[in-house]
């Protein structure tokens, strides 16, 4: 397990360092969640009632963006080739990568998210369990995106296609995680079934994402 | 001696060292007498002794604006004159300026609940604060995406003069946003005319923010200036020690 955990700190510390854009993703959701307002209204009723929605929404494209330089810096400098030429199997080499990936990018947004729904006028009450909802979901996100960022470094593009390729496969992640934010907040369905929905759609992307992405990287960069 | 003379880092670096703990003084003492008065300042006899919160939510604000200025005009040094200490302005009076922008919006979150009920009301004068704060955050992540130092401060530089022009228009369309959708009715902004018992105080607070900034300021400069020789040391070391091996 150590070429696991050594890849893992390795990948978060060039995140953290100088050109590697970690809190990029946080400050991307701050800037799409501000945006909303200038778009909708500053009803204070109206932005509480979708707030949940613009909070998920702004999660997902932020970790979306961030999933660009998942693989795509490693295959530039030649790193990528000698991960799978490695003793690690190259799906425990992704999921190390994707863990990391979440930890500087996919936690941030959970962090701050509070700050965020207080902005929108959401109830304070139920921000801890918003915020829940995220931190339960946004595994998920980088996992099914994980798979896109493989097809696109396999591909040598990147960009859109990458969000044309993952955004229908994050609409369960959606769906539930707001759902589950809702009840949260308004109710009067109950939290515990989308939320528990929420953390499988998390649990098997994280067995399925490294295999899928695994594969493609070893049939595109051959 | 002339004023040029001031731009050589070398010699700028020694008149700080000078010039600094003076400035960190008069600026300990006029924060001293500046929260004294505030604190024998009257309570407004609406909202109390939350007022308060003013002196220095007020001052700040004038500042985040200000650092605008400061790092525009370091922004026309560096692009026009290419000069290294005009980038180590601009570069120091970034973060400062954020994090002046951040306290003005937190006081006001703070101040806003008590009076309006709410932490956050998206309100011509608050958003267009946390737009500037938006700005402000992009400066920094340029600087923190650079690698090279020179071009990453030449590309901040022109930000921050894009945004010099743009900071106006922004707040203007903000304005006409928030009056499109709902009227002023929500809540009135400030007193008719402020009462010179309130006013000297702040006008005080306003001046001690502003040492404090020119503290800072200075201090990240020195800072920043050392950082470089560090980093090229370093890289002499670097190269000298490929030399040795090769």
């Amino acid at each position: 397990m150590n070429a696991f955990t050594s890849l893992l700190v390795r990948d978060m510390r060039i995140s953290v360092r100088v050109g590697g854009g970690a809190l990029m993703g946080a400050l991307f959701f701050l800037i799409v969640v501000t945006m909303m307002p200038f778009a909708i209204g500053p009803d204070l009723a109206l932005l509480a009632r979708i707030g949940p929605a613009i909070l998920w929404l702004g999660a997902l494209l932020a970790s979306l963006l961030a999933l660009d330089r998942l693989f795509a810096t490693d295959h530039d400098d030649g790193s990528l080739d000698l991960l799978m030429m490695g003793g690690l199997p190259l799906e425990l080499a992704v999921a190390a990568k994707a863990i990391a990936h979440w930890l500087t990018t996919g936690l941030p947004l959970v962090v701050i998210t509070p700050v965020l729904g207080l902005m929108l006028n959401v109830e304070l009450g139920a921000m801890g369990w918003v915020s829940l909802t995220l931190l339960a979901g946004t595994p998920a996100l980088t996992f099914i995106g994980l798979i896109g960022a493989a097809l696109s470094v396999a591909l040598r593009r990147g960009g859109l296609l990458l969000a044309v390729l993952v955004l229908p496969l994050t609409i369960p992640v959606l769906i539930f995680g707001v759902a589950a934010a809702n009840a949260a907040i308004v109710g009067p369905a109950p939290f515990a079934p989308p939320f528990t929905i929420l953390c499988a759609l998390s649990l098997a992307s994280f067995v399925l994402g490294p295999i899928a992405a695994a594969a493609t990287l070893r049939h595109g960069l051959e | 001696m002339p004023v040029i003379d001031l731009a050589n880092p070398t010699r700028f670096l020694s008149i700080i060292s000078r010039v600094l703990p003076w400035l960190a003084a008069a600026t300990v003492l006029l924060f001293a007498f500046g929260l004294a008065r505030v604190m024998t300042a009257p309570d407004d006899y609406q909202q109390g002794a939350t007022v308060k919160i003013m002196y220095l939510h007020v001052p700040t604000a004038w500042l985040s604006m200000m650092c605008w200025g400061v790092m525009s005009m370091a922004a026309l040094g560096t692009l026009v004159w290419r000069h290294p200490l005009a980038d180590v302005a601009g570069k120091a009076a970034a973060p400062i300026g954020a994090a002046f922008t951040f306290i003005c919006l937190i006081t006001g979150s703070l101040w806003g609940r008590p009076t309006w009920g709410t932490y956050w009301v998206w309100d011509a004068r608050l958003t267009s604060m946390l737009v500037l704060f938006l700005l402000y955050l992009g400066v920094l992540a340029l600087y923190w995406t650079a690698e090279d130092p020179g071009r990453g401060s030449r590309a901040a530089a022109i930000l921050a003069l894009v945004g010099a022009v743009n900071i106006p228009i922004i707040k203007f369309s903000v304005e006409y946003w928030n009056t499109l959708h709902q009227p002023a009715s929500l809540f009135r902004k400030g007193g008719s005319a402020i009462d010179p018992s309130i006013l000297i105080p702040l006008l005080i607070m306003a001046g001690a923010f502003t040492l404090l900034f020119f503290t800072l300021h200075f201090a990240a400069m020195r800072n920043e200036i050392l950082r470089r020789r560090v980093r090229s040391m370093r890289l002499m070391q670097a190269q000298e020690l490929a030399k040795a091996r090769s």
